[in-house]
């Protein structure tokens, strides 16, 4: 990789080594290993009761839901405030910037906090909500809003700077051919972005599908109702149900893993693809 | 609305802009600025008893000496792990490379059970733990693992860039020099990565202030000993009081956008900085 005639010495470099596979194994696969294990436990006649329950179903299903249509609502966002970002240059674009980015900011229970004080009983719009029979907070409503709160910035986040990158040429060419909004973004941009926009997309919905502290302040834990499968895990562990609740919890580790499988290959495929352009440029 | 921008022939600017500040009025802004004025629109006494009571304080010191701990044990592992998979090579790297993403995709309530699990007394670590008088789970020691765990990939992906991005040449230098490997480790290598390894450790340090999946199973939640600033604002919002979970969450907001301000400005500066001794 790099020459070895300035490096370490061997024990060092052995040392070092050493010390990274420990604290890695130690701290991060190990309870990887756990989840898997833990739910193997009571066998597998058990671990598939326990996925399969209703109650576990009708999690699943609200986290699919909530997934769909976070990642819907922030796609359609992320793809408005690159193309404005990227497109334009207009005054105020920083600080734009900056705000896209404050829900990274924000930690999971105040995510939550900041719906249950704008729609929550006591809340600003409370009163007006109750009398005309809407509810939120404790409802599928606030779930959603908060897992797009946090998710909001990750497709924005991959597309901004590759389409400032791209800068706007190619898009200004078919206008002067003739082309118009809607065709320019589908045969010219979204061909350049297609593979960040799948990346955004990955990593928001691992979020979107995970997210406990924000869903958990708005949700209630209405079993059968509004209960995701992250908010499942943790009644089921409340309830010392241990094997039942890593049996769920191993659903979502699996798709932890499946996550970082697709990122490592997006990683690869977006490199690929920007590999021919450097060689354009050195040649 | 149109003389905003510089000309341009592409279409869309009115529909995207419109579009991009009204969500983003909508879903961050508005609720944000609600948690600012609910938290500072209350008189002091109010505000000061809800942050400052003997419990909420035994959080925060809680909260912060435990995330500070654990930033200090990441900057140290941290640093070792990011100079380790940049500059060797050895079977597995790629795999040790991959987990470090993991706590970056695993739910936070998943990892706060599979460490319970671990460091609980039968647990596979707890139980050697146990026997030399080591109460990890239920304990400070239990959530300074938790934000370990989470706030280990902080610090390793800041540094690596660093350490891919050092200059051969001062290694060089320095080794031509008569330093010895251990000295240009020290005094050459460190200070070059130093800005990065600040950065990542006050990023993994205001990420940490915040954590509660990971948290909440390994701590058992006793009040005065091992409750977090996140948990008591559960707890007071399920007592109704919305004014005071409102003020502990407004202390914590304006806390991590201090620390991570302050992140950017070193980085604004060391780019700078960096530019003008090129």
């Amino acid at each position: 990789m790099i020459s070895h005639r300035h490096t370490e010495a061997p024990w060092m470099r052995n040392l070092f080594i050493g010390a990274s596979v420990a604290f890695v194994g130690l701290l991060i696969l190990l309870p990887v290993i756990s989840v898997f294990t833990e739910a193997f436990r009571k066998g597998l006649a058990f671990y598939f009761t326990s996925i399969s329950d209703p109650l576990a179903m009708s999690a699943l299903r609200l986290t699919l839901i909530t997934a769909a249509i976070t990642l819907g609502a922030n796609l359609i966002f992320g793809l408005a405030a690159s193309w404005l970002i990227a497109k334009f240059s207009f005054p105020g674009r920083n600080l734009l910037l900056s705000l896209i980015d404050l829900p990274f900011a924000v930690s999971p229970v105040i995510s939550g906090l900041v719906f249950v004080l704008l729609f929550g009983a006591q809340g600003w719009f409370g009163d007006s909500l109750s009398s005309h029979g809407i509810q939120i907070i404790f409802a599928t409503p606030g779930v959603i809003l908060a897992t797009i709160f946090v998710t909001f910035p990750f497709i924005a986040r991959e597309l901004i700077p590759l389409m400032q990158e791209q800068g706007a040429e190619e898009e200004e060419a078919a206008v002067l051919l003739g082309a118009n909004g809607w065709q320019i973004f589908r045969r010219v941009t979204l061909p350049n972005i297609r593979w960040a926009l799948v990346y955004g997309v990955v990593l928001a919905n691992a979020r979107a599908m995970g997210e406990f502290g924000a869903v958990s302040v708005v949700s209630g834990h209405i079993r059968g109702r509004t209960n995701t499968l992250p908010l499942h895990v943790e009644i089921l562990y409340n309830e010392y149900n241990f094997s039942a609740a890593f049996a769920v919890a191993s659903l979502l580790a699996l798709l932890a893993l499946v996550t970082l499988v697709a990122k490592a290959a997006l990683e690869w495929r977006i490199r690929a693809e920007e590999r021919p352009a450097v060689m354009e440029e050195v040649v | 609305m149109l003389r905003l921008r510089q000309h341009s022939v592409i279409p869309g600017f009115g529909l995207t802009l419109g579009y991009t500040l009204s969500y983003l009025s909508l879903i961050v802004l508005i609720p944000l600025s609600a948690l600012a004025v609910k938290g500072a629109a209350q008189p002091w006494s109010q505000f000061s008893e809800a942050v400052f009571d003997p419990r909420t304080l035994a959080a925060w010191r809680l909260t912060f000496g435990t995330a500070f701990i654990a930033s200090l044990i990441n900057a140290f592992f941290g640093l070792i792990v990011a100079w380790t998979l940049v500059r060797y090579d050895f079977p597995g790297r790629r795999i040790l490379d991959a987990l470090i993403d993991v706590p970056f995709a695993l739910p936070t309530a998943v990892s706060g059970i599979a460490l319970t699990a671990i460091y609980s007394q039968n647990g596979w670590m707890g139980r050697w733990l146990q026997p030399l008088g080591i109460k990890a789970a239920f304990s400070p020691l239990g959530i300074v693992i938790a934000l370990t765990f989470i706030g280990l990939p902080f610090i390793v992906r800041t540094v690596q860039p660093a350490v891919e991005d050092l200059d051969p040449a001062v290694e060089e230098a320095a080794s031509l020099l008569g330093a010895s490997r251990l000295t240009a480790l020290r005094r050459v290598i460190l200070p070059a990565l130093q800005p990065a390894l600040i950065a990542g450790f006050i990023t993994a340090f205001a990420r940490s202030l915040g954590e509660y999946g990971s948290v909440i199973f390994i701590s058992g939640n006793m009040p005065m000993k091992t409750e977090i600033a996140s948990l008591l604002i559960v707890t007071k919002l399920e007592q109704f009081d919305y004014a005071g979970a409102a003020a502990i969450g407004l202390l914590m907001l304006v806390s991590s956008f201090v620390l991570l301000f302050l992140v950017n400005v070193g980085q604004w500066w060391s780019t700078r900085h960096l530019r003008r001794a090129a």
